[in-house]
């Protein structure tokens, strides 16, 4: 990979985590009600997968969403919003941190049903060839997902007819709070279970940025040539816990260490490092990112609450709510 | 065309007519290709469309409905059988959760044109698994569109309307009207969804009825009219939208109200119906409102188990007469 773009990259992680830890400190200032779902730690899938893919390719994903969100063009600014519950977020504060969605890119929602999305993404590749676009549906679903009965339906339908869909495994080894394993029959709960469904299921770092993108493209190409859908299991570790409110004891402390020392962003700097990216121009990149979050921050405090009259908008497609005449 | 057409037909067509106007239409379900369908409503089909706009799936209710949602958003107007209405309880979060939410939830930023079609109701002795009348499921869901028609113009007409929706619409086919006939409807005929008809006019009492509900109601007025009593009775079509302004004008005309579900009384759409009639045209009435509807069981397999859970048209009459001595 050019160091230009490495760099890029390196910056599109930075601003997620930069964003995360706005929305944690906000969440503590209680100026973003309800939960959120923090994906620090997970920055090297959204981002890899994102340089793999065409800017009209779908995606769909979790409840876990923010960098995906981000990945596919949502700015900071419209996310911190949405998640303060203003006029100017990104779902007009009715969608929350759970529902991120920037549909104009085709990034067409998160989703917080567990598992849910991943049919969707199936119909979305289906559309897609029937209308003859070469475009790429993927759907980004955690551990937790593979054993949702949606999960092998979607696999199964995808496989049997060859749709260019890519199934991205953020597997964080827990699910909610269960390690996945103790609940899981096999030890890689998506790839292991790709070949059950004719599929090629595949391992990757998941903190490595260059790793993912090289992975993606590669299948991406493969989906894109009509030889069908593929599996990626990417291995990744939350910063914080699953929620808000998870302190996540549960993890063992060698474990949190061993993960935290295998953070995605310094992997990238050591490969900026040593492709001859000199510190201050990598250190440039981090000043960027703080400072579009500050001012993001700073806007989003700023910005009003939404209209209460949009309670009663967008049941329908005419704008409307009406169940009646 | 004939000069009478089936309702199982009528679904068929619906669908082609929609088909032919319309490439990004597109249907899927179980045994919808080749096979024509288990009720054969969806016969002809893959014949005149293909495999690729006719899509035969595997047993798996989420899959459809979850891909025919992501079509929906992404340019396609997809049509989906669950074959049996009970079955949507296996897709139940796409109905529940997915499909009519995703508008709202994005604030407007997602559009999902799709029909969930399925057969619905009993009648047919299919047990308590294959028979449930479930409309009452989607209402309890703001942002579905619930259309279920009792006539086969009415099934060409509404199959227009809920396939042109930009909103998700789930329509009720009742199985024990596809063997029932009716004039065909004319080329380009579309029914607008939430447009009750007054099938039967009348002075006395109002029945309100949908789906298969209709025909036992017409039947009932039938037999009322020998003893002198003029029952008017209103097919809803449709119960989002709900047209109230039909039925409260038709009550302004009768000033008795007799609502017959097939679902069970419990929680279901007469109640609605009733509660709305309560609120704004109270002074309207000048006798009590009567549900006839389903008792809260699971539908029994004999018939003779069955006429006593379901309306029939004597318990119709029996509820008119009551109404129209008070």
């Amino acid at each position: 990979m050019e160091a230009a773009e490495l760099l890029t990259l390196y910056e599109q992680m930075a601003l997620i985590r930069r964003t995360e830890k706005a929305a944690h400190d906000l969440f503590l200032q209680g100026l973003v009600k309800g939960t959120t779902h923090l994906a620090a730690g997970h920055e090297a899938i959204a981002v890899g997968a994102s340089a793999a893919l065409r800017d009209d390719d779908y995606v769909f994903a979790t409840y876990r969403g923010h960098h995906h969100a981000l990945a596919r063009g949502a700015t900071p600014e419209e996310c911190l919003a949405e998640l303060m519950s203003r006029a100017t977020g990104l779902c007009r504060a009715k969608g929350g941190s759970m529902h991120l969605t920037k549909a104009d890119a085709n990034m067409l929602g998160s989703y917080a049903i567990v598992g849910a999305h991943l049919p969707m993404a199936v119909g979305a590749a289906w559309s897609a060839r029937l209308r003859g676009t070469g475009q790429l549906a993927v759907a980004f679903f955690g551990d937790g997902a593979t054993n949702i009965g949606a999960f092998h339906e979607a696999l199964n339908l995808a496989a049997v007819w060859k749709l260019p869909v890519l199934f991205i495994c953020e597997n964080n080894l827990y699910m909610e709070y269960t390690p996945i394993a103790s609940v899981t029959a096999v030890p890689r709960p998506a790839a292991d279970r790709a070949p059950a469904y004719g599929i090629p299921g595949e391992v990757v770092d998941g903190n490595d940025v260059v790793a993912v993108r090289e992975v993606v493209a590669r299948l991406a190409r493969r989906a894109r040539a009509g030889d069908g859908p593929a599996v990626l299991e990417a291995e990744t570790y939350r910063h914080f816990g699953h929620s808000r409110t998870d302190p996540a004891t549960y993890r063992p402390a060698e474990e949190v260490e061993r993960w935290l020392r295998h953070d995605p962003l310094d992997i990238a700097r050591g490969r900026l490092t040593e492709a001859g990216v000199p510190q201050e121009t990598v250190d440039a990149a981090d000043a960027r990112a703080q400072e579009t979050v500050r001012q993001a921050v700073e806007a989003a405090k700023g910005a009003p609450p939404p209209d209460p009259g949009e309670a009663f908008t967008d049941v329908w497609a005419d704008g409307g709510a009406a169940w009646r005449t | 065309m004939a000069d009478v057409i089936t309702y199982r037909e009528a679904v068929a067509e619906g669908i082609a007519r929609e088909m032919r106007r319309d490439t990004a239409v597109v249907c899927l379900g179980e045994d919808i290709g080749e096979a024509g369908g288990v009720f054969k409503t969806t016969a002809g089909l893959f014949k005149e469309f293909g495999p690729e706009r006719v899509w035969d799936t595997p047993i798996s209710e989420q899959a459809i409905v979850g891909a025919a949602m992501g079509a929906a958003m992404t340019g396609m107007r997809p049509v989906a059988e669950i074959m049996f209405s009970d079955f949507l309880a296996c897709c139940w979060d796409y109905l529940a959760n997915e499909i009519p939410k995703v508008r709202y939830m994005t604030g407007g930023q997602v559009t999902v044109p799709l029909v969930v079609r399925t057969a619905n109701g009993g009648g047919l002795g299919f047990g308590a698994q294959h028979s449930q009348a479930t409309e009452n499921w989607a209402l309890t869901v703001p942002g579905l569109k619930i259309a279920a028609p009792s006539t086969p113009a009415d099934v060409v007409g509404m199959m227009a309307a809920a396939i042109r929706s930009d909103d998700p619409v789930v329509f009720f086919e009742h199985k024990g009207l596809l063997a029932t006939k009716g004039a065909p409807p004319p080329p380009g005929h579309v029914v607008e969804l939430g447009r009750a008809a007054v099938v039967r006019e009348g002075a006395d009492v109002t029945l309100v009825a949908l789906a298969s509900m209709v025909p036992v109601a017409l039947k009932a007025a039938a037999l009322l009219a020998v003893d002198g009593i003029d029952v008017e009775v209103v097919d809803l079509r449709c119960l989002v939208p709900l047209d109230m302004a039909t039925v409260l004008a038709s009550l302004g005309r009768t000033s008795r109200l007799v609502v017959v579900e097939e679902n069970p009384y419990q929680g279901g759409w007469g109640a609605t119906v009733v509660s709305v009639v309560a609120d704004e045209g109270f002074g309207l009435l000048d006798a009590p409102v009567r549900r006839v509807a389903g008792e809260c069981v699971p539908l029994p397999f004999a018939d003779a188990l069955e006429e006593q859970v379901i309306p029939t048209v004597d318990k119709v009459v029996a509820a008119v007469r009551s109404l129209a001595a008070y």
